[in-house]
């Protein structure tokens, strides 16, 4: 009887790669815009939405979805592996707090997810997961928290990061613009968001999603018409800059 | 022996709110342990459970109740509501009655609901469940429901429901071989879970 040591699809490359894995990073790459923002009370999230279907019913599409009461997650990437995922961690949130009483922390279910993520790179008959996760939202004692979770299982905490497709470019605008001022209100630290996702967005404003988690209330997810006004007022100072740079020369 | 018939559970619905009341002694073979246990847990937002039984299983099943009803909400995005909760409830009951490990608890469960307003549910350890309008668990029960039966009626007033509640737990006072102190009140309306004041002897005075 041979024994299952070739089932594993995760095996190295001569070159020291695990080709399963870094097709899974591919996948992200080519998946929707992420954006995740940290401030001073607040966590804000937000995606890009693939343009809905005319005669397709909205709700069904959806990109940021609650982990439990105080987690909320948004992802880049296969939405069909993202279900399993947030299956397994919504389970572990309530069973968490069946066994200790306290919710979860947020370096917690991400260790979890991560946790979960790198079995899944070497374990026989399996394949990895391809998606990259946004995890943000409230401690127990108050902190709020931005977590990132790759397909290889590596996790990272952040002040404001972007996965998904054109990430770099999106990173490389909250590094330039991301100050301890600009999100120290809940109005700057979702202006700073949308302004990173209309960076890469290119199918117009409306195909926007954006949760907000303040400390110590239920998950909000913006309506279509709080988007748009932000962004107004966005382009609003973008001509504004423009101007007067014109006005310079 | 079991001393799930030695404690007691009361609840009463009207028009705009629901309310029930639990003992809170636990005791061991003759002995009281304590008088100050909480037996109302909080399931959701609008939804609260009296249990009352072996005192781990009652902790046991309350919470792995309460924790799927939450697990319920993260994943569909919006809660169950006192009817379906009393359903899931009770199959749990049901499959663990025909298992190696049934639990051996008696359930009173109060809810608000959008549309069909204040709901209680009486569910036993065999897993029966019916709506009523008043119901009672335990020996304490015998002698409140008459008192519920002549005084209840579905216009009450929660200051009213409370002075029916203090009256049933002024007839266990008088009447049962059990000494059973102290009451704790729980009331759901549109607002939410109410905490009352707890009836015992120095407020029924």
């Amino acid at each position: 009887m041979s024994a299952r040591y070739d089932r594993a699809i995760t095996v190295f490359s001569p070159d020291g790669h695990l080709l399963q894995v870094e097709y899974a990073q591919e996948a992200v790459r080519k998946g929707s815009t992420a954006v995740g923002v940290r401030g001073a009370d607040v966590v804000v999230l937000g995606v890009e939405k693939k343009s809905v279907a005319k005669l397709q019913e909205e709700r069904t599409v959806r990109k940021i979805c609650l982990l439990d009461d105080h987690v909320v997650m948004a992802f880049a990437g296969l939405t069909a592996d993202a279900r399993i995922l947030i299956n397994r961690a919504q389970i572990e949130c309530q069973s968490h707090k069946l066994t200790v009483e306290d919710p979860v922390t947020l370096e917690y279910i991400t260790r979890y997810i991560a946790g979960l993520k790198q079995k899944y790179t070497q374990s026989n008959g399996r394949r990895p997961f391809g998606i990259s996760c946004l995890i943000g939202g409230f401690d127990y004692d108050g902190f709020p928290h931005l977590f990132q979770t790759e397909p290889s299982g590596i996790y990272y905490e952040w002040k404001a990061n972007a996965t998904g497709r054109s990430a770099k470019t999106v990173r490389e605008f909250l590094e330039k613009n991301y100050t301890a001022d600009e999100v120290a209100t809940e109005n700057g630290a979702v202006k700073l968001a949308i302004r990173a996702l209309l960076e890469v967005v290119q199918s117009g404003q409306k195909n926007l999603e954006i949760a907000v988690m303040r400390r110590g209330q239920p998950m909000q997810m913006l309506d279509s018409d709080t988007i748009s006004s932000y962004v107004s007022i966005i382009e609003k100072e973008k001509e504004e800059e423009a101007e007067k740079k014109k006005q310079k020369k | 022996m079991s001393n799930i018939n030695l404690q007691c559970l009361l609840g009463i619905q009207c028009n705009d709110f629901v309310m029930i009341a639990a003992d809170q002694s636990t005791s061991h073979s003759i002995m009281v342990m304590k008088d100050d246990e909480e037996k109302i847990h909080k399931i959701s937002e609008k939804l609260i459970m009296g249990v009352i039984g072996d005192q781990g299983d009652s902790t046991q099943f309350a919470e792995y109740i309460a924790k799927n009803i939450q697990l319920y909400k993260m994943r569909n995005g919006y809660e169950l509501g006192p009817t379906a909760a009393a359903n899931f409830t009770r199959r749990n009951l049901a499959e663990y009655l025909r298992s190696s490990t049934p639990y051996f608890v008696n359930v009173l469960m109060a809810g608000y609901d959008k549309e069909n307003g204040p709901e209680l549910y009486f569910m036993d350890y065999l897993a029966s469940s019916v709506k009523v309008p008043f119901a009672c668990h335990g020996f304490g029960g015998y002698l409140s429901l008459s008192i519920m039966d002549r005084y209840h009626k579905k216009d009450a007033t929660e200051e009213e429901a409370y002075e029916i509640l203090k009256m049933c737990v002024k007839e266990v006072h008088r009447r049962l071989f059990v000494s059973l102190p102290n009451f704790q009140v729980s009331v759901v309306n549109r607002e939410g879970i109410k905490v009352l004041p707890v009836i015992n002897s120095a407020l029924l005075k």
